[in-house]
């Protein structure tokens, strides 16, 4: 354990669109503000701020940390922004937790706000600037070339076919009807996904999560104050996050070893000591529908090549024994990319205290995982939560 | 009483006007190098890093992704902080006191020389509806600033102008550093006008380079370092970040990381219990600003005091002894870091011709730059 | 806490709205200009690449021949020791077959999609690939595994870039 025990015990998040016509400041005060009063606290019971967001380029502003500072209340307060990426999302309530476990706050208010859509005429555009200036930026790359290639290696090392891998969009999109912030919540069929229009083979139009303005929070608190503010705190058990090498092309695509390595670094500070039966519910970071069964692997929910045939077996569906992505995921709710990673902690934050409505899983499960990836396929974010 | 923490090494290249002979990844390289030297460690010790970086700076969309090879932190928890150098050493600071992390390296770098439209750069900062569209450079909201720190009487321009004077002097014994010059007030007031009252020696040339810094945990530091630079206490705050809404004459954020600062470290008198200061002096009137919400100096008596020599390397508080941003050069986010390794070199002992006598405790303050109004502070000592 | 859509912020609009001025806007386009400082490895790499080679570097100690070079072996935390030529032949380690350009706009009918892959040259260890893309070869016979050659820009055309190569195309071993 750390030197204080932390819990989360507010949330707020708005609706995930494609255009907000809100200003990533706005989006950041509606989930602040519903965090708050979702556990009737205001902005002077806060005593330090963190700040999730992904890249500047989204907004167009530079230093956006502090454009948004005023809307994620970090006006006159201890206000600090981290960024890993994609893995932000989950790495929010990590750089919350320090804050916390660390004693030197007893409260943190963790914002995460995206608005991807300010980059016009398509925030992709954003992405091309990921790669290395010099040995890569010259090839006109895009981010779905990336993911392209490395669901080409993870299909290629397994055997698995595209049309498996079809059915987690088609159950996170589902699962997504349930959800009121979701962005894309549809009823589809694997066929669906297979006709969609081919962005760059294998990757499928219906394959990848969409762009999204959205914004989400999260209040933690210690454990003595935690007590006071509900009777259901949800208690952050573990914290994993791991960055592997820039070099992404020496890398064995078909494994996200610093998934594994973020899992069992957040693992061992929650005493979970057999994931694939400790773990009962768990939200991967779906992107793109290959990656839930990459990441499952990579957590350890899954043996190596095995997650496809859980999803199969549905055993990944809600009523599953391993439900994966109850909430609909990136790919239903929406990827607004810090905010995603921070609505799967806001999923399982709800499910642990059994009020995630018609989303939730039976079973009552009492611990929960939630994790993002981030970079050029380099970074995990994990946390361990229960109640 | 918790445990503390410290510095165990600290390493870093020269800071120059530009560094051709290396890309981003040889001067952190570098830098690392000589910390994880001088700390007795390797990578594999280290539990955590924290690199600090904004995304414009160094041209990427997720600059994330190429701090850590050069860190030899290859599947290791790091992470990025779009901040100062002093935002990560906070982060760190939490790291260790959660006891769960004992040894954290903290890195910062600058190559604003690879930066070539730095103005349009921090207009890019710039509110994107209601301030970029009246086209003015972002040097404006400095010239603002300090008409009205003039305008109520806080300093007069040749005070200000004494700062620079100052700072670019000690620079000339820095031989870190890369703007040493021998400059008078006349120089600075007749040089080339920026924004009035802002002029151009008003304001600190960009340079580059790369600071890599191991923290530890109190029990770790026997077996790590001689001679441990204790951090006492960080603190950090930002104000407004719209210019409609702010105060124009004081620096709230510093006031308010100053006493977080002060509060942790049991300082409850900071003009008389510190003995040497590195603050922000990116625009001259800065660093009297500054003095003056850190509590070092009375509203209106920073200028005086410059004036009298109080705040050379020979008075009663010395500031800037390294040069500051104005002598050194202004590094960005690795400003904070710059101000860091001024003060363990001079609780160490080490700080050679410029070594201040009788600093047992020493405070650096960063500002995030135009035209933000975030601050942090960290106080050392040995 | 159950979520209820109705006290959930966020408002959407459509696209057609702002091109009809339904919603005013702004447009900027930033001047965001960098020239990077390559150092000695990356710096090499590109003088190599005009002559119409490939270079790596070597670590000693764990012996991989790393492409692109680099000046210290970042698993080792050493410098590197030596330069190494390696062959422009290489093997396929993925690819895909894109058909939108790096800012989402859709490739124009009767264009060839980009066949972007990551190639493990010669000589390197094994697994060191680089990006680059595919030409010279019909979409739907790239293989996982294939062998691949590189074809490269007329010396006089070549600028020390990534680009010096035009593309990879398929040999027989």
């Amino acid at each position: 354990m750390a030197y204080q025990k932390v819990a989360i015990v507010g949330a707020g998040i708005t609706k995930f669109v494609r255009r907000a016509q809100e200003t990533g400041k706005e989006l950041a005060f509606q989930a602040s503000k519903m965090a708050l009063d979702s556990c009737g606290m205001t902005m002077e019971d806060i005593e330090s701020v963190s700040l999730g967001t992904a890249p500047d380029a989204f907004d167009g502003v530079h230093l956006k940390g502090e454009y948004l500072s005023d809307g994620s209340g970090g006006w006159r307060k201890p206000y600090m922004r981290q960024f890993v990426g994609g893995g932000t999302g989950v790495f929010a309530p990590i750089h919350g937790w320090l804050h916390v476990a660390s004693g030197m706050f007893d409260t943190c208010l963790v914002v995460c706000s995206e608005k991807m859509s300010s980059c016009y005429p398509h925030p992709q555009g954003a992405f091309k600037t990921i790669f290395d200036h010099t040995t890569e930026q010259e090839l006109d790359p895009t981010l779905i070339w990336i993911f392209a290639l490395e669901m080409n290696r993870f299909m290629s090392a397994y055997g698995m076919t595209k049309e498996e891998i079809a059915q987690v969009s088609v159950k996170n999109k589902k699962n997504a009807m349930d959800h009121p912030a979701a962005q894309l919540p549809m009823e589809i069929t694997v066929d669906d996904v297979m006709n969609s229009e081919t962005l760059a083979w294998p990757v499928n139009r219906l394959d990848i999560s969409p762009a999204s303005d959205g914004a989400a929070a999260i209040v933690l608190a210690s454990e003595h104050t935690a007590k006071r503010i509900t009777n259901k705190p949800v208690w952050i058990d573990g914290v994993g996050w791991n960055l592997d090498t820039a070099y992404w092309a020496t890398r064995d695509l078909s494994y996200p070893r610093y998934v594994e390595k973020a899992a069992r670094m957040a693992y061992e500070m929650a005493g979970v000591v057999e994931p694939k039966r400790e773990i009962e519910i768990a939200e991967p970071y779906d992107p793109f529908d290959y990656k839930e069964l990459h990441h499952m692997e990579g957590l350890q929910l899954a043996d190596r090549g095995e997650a496809v045939q859980m999803l199969l077996d549905g055993k990944t569906q809600r009523d599953g024994d391993r439900p994966m992505c109850p909430s609909g995921g990136a790919l239903g709710v929406g990827n607004p990319i810090a905010a995603t990673g921070l609505m799967k902690v806001i999923e399982i934050f709800l499910q642990l205290r059994g009020e995630a409505g018609k989303r939730q899983v039976p079973g009552s499960p009492r611990c929960g995982l939630a994790q993002a990836w981030g970079d050029l396929m380099q970074v995990g974010t994990v946390v361990v939560l229960r109640r | 009483m918790r445990e503390r923490v410290a510095i165990a090494g600290i390493g870093y290249t020269a800071f120059t006007s530009v560094s051709p002979g290396s890309s981003f990844r040889e001067l952190t390289y570098e830098a690392a190098v000589k910390a994880y030297e001088e700390a007795g460690i390797e990578p594999k010790d280290v539990d955590s890093f924290v690199c600090t970086s904004e995304d414009f700076l160094e041209g990427y969309s997720i600059s994330d992704e190429y701090c850590n090879d050069q860190l030899g932190a290859i599947l290791k928890p790091a992470q990025t902080i779009p901040g100062d150098f002093i935002h990560s050493l906070a982060v760190g600071v939490m790291h260790v006191l959660t006891e769960r992390f004992d040894i954290v390296v903290l890195q910062a770098l600058s190559k604003a020389s690879n930066m070539k439209t730095i103005p349009e750069m921090i207009n890019f900062a710039m509110d994107p509806v209601l301030n970029r569209p009246l086209d003015v450079t972002a040097y404006t909201v400095a010239g603002l600033e300090m008409n009205r720190f003039l305008e109520e009487k806080r300093a007069t321009r040749q005070q200000c102008a004494a700062v620079v004077v100052k700072n670019k002097a000690n620079a000339l014994i820095n031989p870190s550093a890369a703007y040493g010059a021998d400059v008078s007030v006349e120089q600075v007031l007749e040089s080339e006008p920026i924004a009035e009252p802002v002029r151009l020696l008003d304001v600190a040339p960009y340079a580059d380079g790369a600071v890599v810094m191991v923290l530890c945990s109190e029990k770790l530091v026997p077996s790590l370092c001689d001679n441990p630079v204790w951090i006492k206490g960080v603190g950090w705050s930002s104000d407004s970040p719209t210019l409609e809404s702010r105060d124009w004459t004081d620096s709230v954020a510093v006031r308010l990381a100053g006493d977080m600062a002060y509060k942790m470290a049991g300082v409850a008198c900071p003009a008389k219990e510190i003995d040497l200061a590195e603050v922000n002096d990116e625009i001259s009137f800065k660093e009297l600003q500054h003095l003056e919400a850190l509590r070092l100096f009375d509203t209106g008596q920073a200028g005086k005091a410059t004036e009298d020599g109080k705040t050379s390397p020979d008075g009663t508080l010395p500031v800037n002894v390294s040069g500051g941003g104005l002598g050194v050069g202004h590094l960005f986010e690795c400003s904070g870091a710059q101000k860091i390794l001024e003060l363990v070199l001079q609780l160490r002992g080490e700080a050679g011709e410029r070594q201040a006598s009788d600093v047992s405790t020493a405070l650096a303050q960063a500002w995030r730059g135009i035209p933000t109004t975030s601050a942090a502070v960290a106080i050392l000592g040995n | 806490m159950e979520l209820n859509k109705k006290d959930l912020g966020g408002t959407h609009y459509k696209e057609s709205a702002l091109k009809e001025g339904k919603l005013l806007s702004l447009a900027m386009e930033p001047k965001l200009q960098y020239a990077w400082d390559n150092g000695p490895a990356i710096g090499r790499y590109l003088a190599e690449l005009k002559e119409g080679r490939l270079i790596a570097r070597k670590c000693n100690k764990c012996r991989r021949i790393m492409i692109p070079p680099r000046m210290f072996c970042e698993l080792c935390w050493r410098p590197t020791d030596e330069w190494v030529y390696l062959k422009d032949t290489g093997t396929i380690n993925t690819f895909s077959i894109c058909y939108v350009n790096w800012d989402a706009s859709r490739i124009k009918k009767g264009e060839k999609p980009h066949l972007p892959a990551v190639i493990e040259i010669d000589g390197a260890s094994e697994g060191m690939g680089i990006l680059h893309v595919l030409g010279e070869v019909e979409p739907e016979k790239i293989k996982i595994g294939m062998k691949v050659k590189a074809v490269w820009k007329k010396p006089e055309d070549r600028e020390g870039a990534i680009t010096d190569i035009l593309y990879f195309k398929p040999v027989r071993r």
